[in-house]
This record gives structure tokens, C-alpha cells and sequence, in this order.
């Protein structure tokens, strides 16, 4: 092997040797199944990391089959060992990320979103204000036009075509809804509203949809101020440190408001946020205070799966199929409340996908970093989305959302299939309008 | 390294992309599920068709280069571990089904399609492959037909030799042969298809396989019976087939076995049980649901304190799940884990177990135990970690005394999970000097050169035979 001196990834040796490499985790292993090779299944990537711990290997050698991985965790699931796939993983890839000089363009865009962007509300409101200008102004159609997005990096053109529209600049969420108490309905639990940075500035109305539906459903609802970016994008790039003072500032939060719940409807981050008790762990000041939040933290799914009567629905005649959003279902279970609460909708046929369980490839930033694999995991998905012959695809994570939308386009099915939030899907169908502010 | 010329030219057959040597991808072909061995290969190719597999096979006689066939690497056996180097030959890449042939009722298979698939391809069609190793979802059909792998449906349809009924494979000269066909009869010299089931990638590399296919049975269900002593479970199950049932599966778990899986299954099942017997049957309705009450009523006679009948199929799955994933489960207790195939006589198994009990006392080791009770085939999974050497030595003797004691029961050292290198040195003890020479000479027939993966089956040093003490 090469001759750089070892670094070890700093991974306890127990964990690693949890893995019998028995092979469960094969099958459900989206990378393998488009490259059947070794380097790109769980087993071999925890072999990986184990011969790197020992020293045969070097980080170096086992970057590109790390990177290779989605992150989707429906290994961690299948697994009979109890292998701690997800926290192994993020550990190497700190060890990983601590040690790599990153080529020039590659640390500005790090910089640029997990510093300078993704922590800060306010400016990604102006990421925000800058798209709507940009879609708005008719500059989008000059540039549509002019071909150029086709030479941008990035695959530029492919995320600009599926990007919603944004919105006004203006629009805020009201900072508190309180719901008309019904007779005989006894009082909720207050929800504190978890927005999300990404989620707020590109699906605003799916945020209102939320607040909305919660409303509709009895809830009293407040969004905090002091709320930040989860820290997912950090974590998953094995920027720890960074992840760990971010969680802190959501836990601050939390703790200033006293709510009962904090509810978000993004999958990935959810899952982020419920797993801040592992995050915070070996930190004796955080520890206890990041299980308590732990407790508290629900996705809307399972939110609105609890509420004893439902707001009335209006009927919609479709086809609906669900995609489950990987971190939802594999780190935070929730697997059977949104289809409950698609089939609550009247007049829905739903038709369950052979896949629906298997990642769409999005993966964070996956879809930008590997596009090439991504979009091969996602023409698979479509071939399943489509012999459900469901003319609505439904998610649970903007990501999924946005990759979803990908997939219709490249399939060609624009203007026969969409993709909505389970949110926006369950808004449509109120009977009634839900005034927020 | 490969040296430049021959890698250039296995490049050229598999296409580059196909070809691996770096350092990771080493490594990632160095194990397979047998735990304590690893060992690096030089390369490995993952080819895409039999043309292919044969080139690759020309170019490693060429250059004297050793080969070894690999699947989903599930073995349990170390039989793909390439003790020696050498080439790996990665089958995964040719996992087409070929053809189901409703009029013959079989099923055409590249070597890397994958068990569980072929079960749900079938099925669809109201068909049935009944070979099901715990492993079927993750392994190929090749490795299945290569270890000669068993299942839990062994009992009452045999196991994946009584399926196999034509093989095309390429022998270590490159030349391509094929054996058997689309027949129920063929007697046409020795019976090539047979000798390759189960000679574990020593003889040649099969690279398409043509398995027989039955209706798929309209239902089935599941019993379970919670026994407080050994000797009833193993009385209750000679007389369920004295009784003339043959249960599809017959599964049995001990204590241990059912405490581990219970805490991560979570479905119920008495911890304060010594002996749970699982069993199946399948069939029409009617006979069905006779057979079941009658082997629900045989357990109740012999003293099982707990009968459950599922009550529908999914329950039934979910109990048979359980048994299936008693291994892993097992594995999450301690950092190694080892897991035995003793098999012997049905009429010998609560000996077999006592014995084993007995025998991890002695030796202050962890043994679970549990098997295809229905077949004699018993998985004692000895708990431990590699890294105390104290223990592993006390571990290994345990083992020599087990196994005597199953060859002294009438039985074998491997039911269904092969020698490979794990259990090389106990082959003499089951079939002798003069069984191992003729072995050898068959081996020396298909692979005069010594080139298809070497270091299996044979070794230089079989283990001494320790004396049992009584
Ligand atoms: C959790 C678990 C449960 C299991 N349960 C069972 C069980 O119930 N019953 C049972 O019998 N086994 C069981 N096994 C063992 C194992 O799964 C089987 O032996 C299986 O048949 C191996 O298939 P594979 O594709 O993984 O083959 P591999 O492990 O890749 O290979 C097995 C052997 O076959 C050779 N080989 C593979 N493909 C070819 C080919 N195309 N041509 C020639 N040689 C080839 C290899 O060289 C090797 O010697 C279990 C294993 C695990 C991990
Ligand atoms: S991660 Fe779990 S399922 Fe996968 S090989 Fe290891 S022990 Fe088996
Ligand atoms: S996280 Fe997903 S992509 Fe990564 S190894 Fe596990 S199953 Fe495969």
C-alpha cells in the first residue's frame, strides 16, 4: 500500500467488530445494486474502515467508496448485528474530512453553505429574495433561453428547471396560531415550529401548509425565534464541530420556549435532531439537556398520525403513491403514519411502490456531489413509480421532493405526474381554508 | 500486483472498469462471512458472461495463476477467502434469469442471481424453488449450488442438490462444459452435475445453472411449541414424523438462542422455555390444518407447556423470521462469533445437544444452539472474541469434542455449510484416508494443476482426534 504514515479513524474497535459480515445488508443497498461490487455495499465499507482503523489501508484509499455512499441508513435497519452504521460512518468521515486538503473550489462551496449561508436565517433569506428576483425578472427566461446553464457545473440546469417558486421575499410565518377550541376538545400540547433554513427559503408554502394543518388539527403553534440549521449538512460532511454548535443553539431554543413538541417536516432533518442525544454524548454539560429535546422532537407525520379527529377532507380522485424519505423511515421509524394519512384523504387510490423503502438518490447534497449515481439510482425509481401508475408522487423531505421532480422531467412525464410534501397534498384536500395570518 | 501483461489482458476481457486492484479493493475481497479469516487476493474481475469467465480462465492457466469463484460471499466456511492470492472471480455481475419454462417447470439462472429473487419470480407464476438458506436473500444460486446449501424447507423438499438438474461451467482449462439437461431421467455416464454441487469452486466455475421447479403449494402454517426439557422437544419431534407427518420445516431453538432473539425480535416468545420447536406445513387446506392440529396435539402429549397456532400466514412468517435471523441475532452478544453445523441421525439429537451443553460447561464457554431439528442439522454458535487467546483455545477444543461425539453418533461434520478451510482438518475424521485420496484424485481429474481455489477442502495437517471422556 501507500507509504503515508496512518492515521487511525478514531472509531471504537467494538463497533466495527459488531460486523459479522453476515451480508443482510446487501440487498438493500442502493449503491450496490447500480455497481455489484464489494466497495460499494455496507460490509465492504465497514471492512473499509476497520482495515484503515488497523492501519493496512490509508484514508486516503478508502475515500472514494465513503463518498460512494448515500447515507440512507437502510443498512443500519437490516442489520440483525446492531451495527451502528450511520455513527460509524460519520466518524470516518470526520477523521476523513480533518485530513483532506479540499481542492480550492470545493472548500468555498463547503465554506459558503455550512458557514456562511445554512446558520443564518436571515441570509438565506437572501438567497431567497435573489431567486424570486430571478425568477421573476424574466431573467430566467433570458438564461433558460441562452443555453447557458447547460455549460455551468454543478449540473446547474437540471436543479434550476425543478427549483419551486420561491415566493415573496416579504412573507413570514406568523410568529404564533392559536386554534378556536372546539367543544368537548380538550387542550393540545403547544407545538414550537421547527422551519428549517433550507426548507423556509425554497418551500415557504409548505411551511404555511404545516401551520395551517396543525391549526386545522387543534394544535397551538409557535415558530421560535433563535432557531438554526439542524446541522445535517455538517455532520454528513464530518464536520462534527460545527454540527455540535448548531444543535446546541436549536437545544437553547427549545428550552427558552417551553413548548411540548418541535415539529418539522423534513425528514432529514428530524432525524438530525433526534439523534443530538448521540451527538452531544461524551459532552458532559449537553448530555442530559439534548435527551430531554431528543424527547420532544416529532415529525408532522407522526404529529397528525396522533390526532384524534382529522380536519374534514374533500375528496381527491387520484392515484397517489408515497416515496419514503430515508432518514424518516430509517433513523426515525415513521413508516406507516403518512400512508394512514394519504388513505384518510377520500376518493385516493393508493398504490404502495416495490421501492418506496429504497433511497431516490437525492441523499443531501449526493445529487450535486455524485450526480452520475444519482441519477442512475433515480431512473431505477421511476421505472417503480411508474408501474404504479400514480399520477402524484408523495414525499416527506424537501430533498426527496426536489429529486422527485428531477425524475419526472428526465422520465418525461411532466404534466402527468407531480411531486408534493405530503403537507401541501393533505392542504389541498381541507375542506375548509385555514386563515394563519 | 499482477505483473502489467496480465493485467492489461484481463483488462481487455472484462472491460477496465471491471478489473480491480487497488489497495480498498483488495481488502473488500479479502473475507467472507466466516469470521477470523482474511487474507488479500491480487485482483479481482467481475465478468459479465461465460465467454468471458472462460478467457479469464485461459489467461490464469497461461500464467499459472490460482482462481477463486465467489458469490455473495455468505459462506460460512472460509470458501472464498483466497488463502493463497491469487484471482478472484466475482460472479455478481451475471444475475440474469434466464428463462422459466412452464411446460418443463424450470428455471435458467446465471450463477449470481440472487436465491430470494428466484423465489419471488416463481412465485408469481404459482411455482416453487423450495431451497431457502437463512442467507437467501443476499445469496447467489451458484454459491447455493457450489456449498450445496440446505434451508429450513430441507425436511420435507430436500435441499438445493435435489433442484439441480443441469450446470454449464468452465473447467480451469478455459474449456466450457454442460452437464445434465431439462430431464427427469438421464443416466449417461457419471453424474457430473451432481459431483459439482457442493465441491465449493474446486472443480470448475459454474456459470449457468437449470433448476427444477414444483407447483407452488396453496397455503401453509405455522405451529409453535415451548418445551421445559430437551429431551421432550426431541421425543415430540421423532414421533411428529413416526406419525407419518413431514412438516416442511422443523426448526428447533434453545434457551440461550431464544433469549437473544426474543430481546431483538421482540415477538413474544417465553424466555423460561428451554426448547421451542418451529414448525411448518404447507399444502392444501385440509391437510394442512390436520397436520397441524396433529403435530400441535403430538407436542401437547409430550409435555409441551405452550402450543400457539398462528393464525394466519403473516404470523406465521413472522415466527419463522425469528428462527431465521437467530444467527445474527446471536452474533450481536459477543465480537466473534462461531457457528458449527454438526449433523447427525433425527433420533440422536437430544444427545447431541446434552452433549454440547455439557461440553461448553466444562470448557467455560458461551455455546447456543439451534438447527433444522427436523433433519438432525444443529448450529451450535459459540460465542466469543478473537482477540482472548485463552478462550479461543478452549473454544477449539470444545469443538474436537463435539465433533467426535457426532461422527460417534453416526453423523457429520458439516450438514450444509461446506469444508472450505474452516472444517478442512476434520474432513479425514468423516469420510477416512481412502475417501480423502479419492477425493483427491477427482480433484486432481477436473484441476490437474492445482489452480481452482486452492487451500479448501484438503489440508496438510487434519486435526488429532482427542480421545472423549466419558
Ligand atoms: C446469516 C446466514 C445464514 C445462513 N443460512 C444458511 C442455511 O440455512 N443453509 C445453508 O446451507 N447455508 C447457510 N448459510 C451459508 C451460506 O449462505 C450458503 O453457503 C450460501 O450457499 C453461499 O452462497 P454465496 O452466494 O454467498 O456463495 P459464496 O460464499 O460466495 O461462495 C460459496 C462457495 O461457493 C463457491 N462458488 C460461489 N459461486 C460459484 C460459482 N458460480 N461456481 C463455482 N463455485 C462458486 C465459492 O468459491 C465458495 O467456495 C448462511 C449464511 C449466513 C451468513
Ligand atoms: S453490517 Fe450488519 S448486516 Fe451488514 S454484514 Fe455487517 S453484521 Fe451483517
Ligand atoms: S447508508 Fe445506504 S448507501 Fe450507504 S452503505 Fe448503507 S445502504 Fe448503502
Amino acid at each position: 500500500m501507500t507509504n503515508h504514515p496512518t492515521i487511525s479513524l478514531g472509531i471504537s474497535e467494538d463497533d466495527l467488530l459488531n460486523c459479522t459480515q453476515c451480508g443482510t445488508c446487501l440487498p438493500v443497498c442502493p449503491t450496490y445494486k447500480i455497481q455489484p461490487n464489494e466497495t460499494a455495499n455496507p460490509r465492504g465499507r465497514l471492512a473499509l474502515m476497520k482495515a484503515t482503523q488497523d492501519g493496512i489501508l490509508q484514508m486516503s484509499d478508502i475515500a472514494s467508496s465513503l463518498d460512494m455512499c448515500l447515507g440512507c441508513r437502510a443498512c443500519e435497519v437490516a442489520c440483525p448485528s446492531g451495527v451502528n452504521y450511520g455513527h460509524i460512518l460519520e466518524q470516518a468521515k470526520e477523521a476523513i474530512s480533518s485530513n483532506t486538503n479540499y481542492s480550492m473550489p470545493v472548500k468555498i462551496i463547503r465554506k459558503v453553505f455550512m458557514d456562511t449561508l445554512l446558520p443564518h436565517p436571515k441570509r438565506m433569506k437572501w438567497v431567497k429574495g435573489g431567486l424570486r428576483i430571478y425568477q421573476k425578472s424574466g431573467l430566467q427566461k433570458i438564461v433558460r433561453k441562452s443555453g447557458i446553464l447547460k455549460v455551468m457545473p454543478w449540473h446547474m440546469d437540471t436543479f434550476e428547471s425543478v427549483l419551486p417558486d420561491v415566493g415573496p421575499m416579504f412573507l413570514h410565518l406568523p410568529s404564533n396560531v392559536t386554534p378556536e377550541l372546539k367543544e368537548h376538545s380538550k387542550e393540545k400540547p403547544l407545538i414550537a415550529f421547527f422551519t428549517g433554513c433550507i426548507q423556509d427559503a425554497m418551500f415557504h408554502e409548505t411551511n404555511r401548509n404545516t401551520m395551517k394543518l396543525l391549526k386545522a388539527s387543534g394544535y397551538p403553534v409557535v415558530v421560535p425565534d433563535g432557531q438554526t440549521c439542524c446541522g445535517a449538512i455538517h455532520a454528513h460532511a464530518g464536520e462534527m464541530d460545527k454540527a455540535k454548535k448548531l444543535a446546541k443553539k436549536n437545544i437553547e431554543m427549545l428550552e427558552r420556549v417551553k413548548a411540548d413538541y418541535l415539529v418539522n417536516n423534513q425528514g432529514g432533518c428530524g432525524a438530525m435532531m433526534k439523534e443530538y442525544d448521540k451527538l452531544l454524548e461524551h459532552d458532559p454539560q449537553w448530555a442530559e439537556r439534548a435527551k430531554e429535546f431528543v424527547k420532544k422532537v416529532k415529525d408532522i407525520n407522526e404529529i397528525l398520525a396522533l390526532v384524534d379527529e382529522l380536519p374534514d377532507f374533500k375528496p381527491i380522485h387520484e392515484v397517489i403513491t408515497y416515496q419514503d424519505s430515508c432518514h424518516l423511515l430509517n433513523v426515525q421509524g415513521v413508516k406507516v403514519q403518512p400512508r394512514q394519512l394519504i388513505h384518510s384523504i377520500p376518493g385516493v387510490q393508493f398504490e404502495e411502490m416495490v421501492s418506496a423503502g429504497t433511497c431516490c438518490g437525492s441523499a443531501g447534497t449526493y445529487n450535486i456531489t455524485h450526480h452520475e449515481h444519482s441519477m442512475e439510482i433515480l431512473d431505477a425509481k421511476m421505472l417503480d413509480v411508474q408501474a404504479t401508475n400514480a399520477t402524484t408522487v408523495v414525499t416527506a423531505n424537501p430533498g426527496c421532493l426536489l429529486q422527485m421532480r428531477i425524475g419526472i422531467k428526465r422520465a418525461g412525464l411532466e404534466g402527468k405526474v407531480r411531486a408534493v410534501h405530503i403537507v401541501d397534498l393533505l392542504a389541498e384536500a381541507l375542506k375548509e381554508d385555514v386563515k394563519i395570518n | 500486483m499482477l505483473k502489467q501483461e496480465i493485467r492489461k489482458k484481463l483488462m481487455e476481457v472484462v472491460g477496465p472498469s471491471w478489473f480491480l486492484d487497488k489497495p480498498h479493493e483488495l481488502v473488500a475481497y479479502s473475507y467472507d462471512a466466516t469470521p477470523m479469516y482474511q487474507k488479500m487476493p491480487d485482483a479481482v474481475v467481475l465478468p459479465e458472461t461465460t465467454e468471458q469467465v472462460s478467457k479469464v480462465m485461459k489467461i490464469a492457466a497461461e500464467y499459472q495463476i490460482k482462481v477463486i469463484p465467489r458469490g455473495a460471499a455468505t459462506n460460512l466456511s472460509g470458501g472464498t477467502v483466497p488463502v493463497e492470492g491469487g484471482l478472484v472471480i466475482g460472479l455478481n455481475r451475471m444475475n440474469k434469469l434466464l428463462e422459466i419454462d412452464q411446460e418443463n417447470l424450470t428455471a435458467t439462472v446465471q450463477p449470481g442471481f440472487v436465491t430470494a429473487d428466484l423465489h419471488q419470480a416463481v412465485e408469481k407464476l404459482g411455482l416453487f424453488y423450495p431451497p431457502d438458506p437463512g442467507s437467501m436473500k443476499t445469496s447467489t444460486l451458484g454459491g447455493n449450488i457450489a456449498e450445496g446449501a440446505g434451508g429450513l424447507r430441507g425436511l420435507k423438499y430436500g435441499v438445493t442438490k435435489d433442484y439441480v438438474i443441469a450446470l454449464e461451467a468452465v473447467l480451469p482449462n478455459g474449456e466450457i462444459i454442460h452437464t445434465g439437461g431439462k430431464l427427469a431421467k438421464d443416466v449417461a455416464g457419471y453424474d457430473l452435475t451432481k459431483l459439482l454441487i457442493g465441491s465449493e469452486g474446486t472443480l470448475a466455475i459454474i456459470t449457468e445453472a437449470t433448476l427444477k421447479l414444483l407447483p407452488l403449494p396453496e397455503t401453509k402454517k405455522a405451529v409453535v411449541a415451548m418445551f421445559k426439557s430437551m429431551t421432550d422437544a426431541a421425543k415430540a419431534v421423532s414421533k411428529i414424523i413416526a406419525n407419518r407427518r413431514i412438516p416442511v420445516t422443523l426448526e428447533f431453538m434453545d434457551q440461550g438462542t431464544i433469549r437473544v432473539v426474543e430481546d431483538y425480535a421482540k415477538i413474544g416468545l417465553p424466555v423460561e422455555a428451554v426448547a421451542i420447536l418451529l414448525m411448518e406445513q404447507d399444502g392444501t387446506p385440509e391437510q394442512v390444518n390436520k397436520d397441524i392440529s396433529i403435530m400441535a396435539q403430538t407436542c401437547k402429549d409430550e409435555h409441551a407447556f405452550e402450543v400457539k397456532i398462528a393464525k394466519d400466514e403473516a404470523e406465521g412468517e413472522q415466527l419463522m423470521l425469528a428462527r431465521r435471523t437467530a444467527l445474527t441475532a446471536l452474533a450481536r452478544l459477543k465480537p466473534t462469533t462461531i457457528l458449527e453445523d454438526a449433523t447427525v441421525p433425527r433420533s440422536e439429537i437430544a444427545n447431541l445437544v446434552d452433549h454440547i451443553n455439557k461440553t461448553a460447561k466444562k470448557n467455560n464457554i458461551q455455546i447456543c444452539t439451534f438447527g433444522h431439528a427436523g433433519d438432525g442439522n444443529l448450529h451450535p454458535t459459540c460465542l466469543t472474541d478473537s482477540r482472548d487467546k485463552d478462550e479461543m483455545e478452549r473454544v477449539e477444543k470444545a469443538f474436537d469434542e463435539i465433533y467426535e461425539k457426532t461422527i460417534e453418533l453416526g453423523g457429520t461434520i458439516t450438514g450444509e455449510h461446506g469444508v472450505g478451510i474452516a472444517k478442512a482438518g476434520y474432513l479425514e475424521w468423516k469420510i477416512g484416508k481412502e475417501g480423502i485420496m479419492l477425493m483427491k484424485g477427482i480433484k486432481k481429474a477436473f484441476d490437474p494443476e492445482n489452480l481452482l481455489n486452492p487451500g479448501k477442502l484438503f489440508t496438510e495437517t487434519t486435526r488429532p482426534r482427542r480421545v472423549i471422556q466419558k
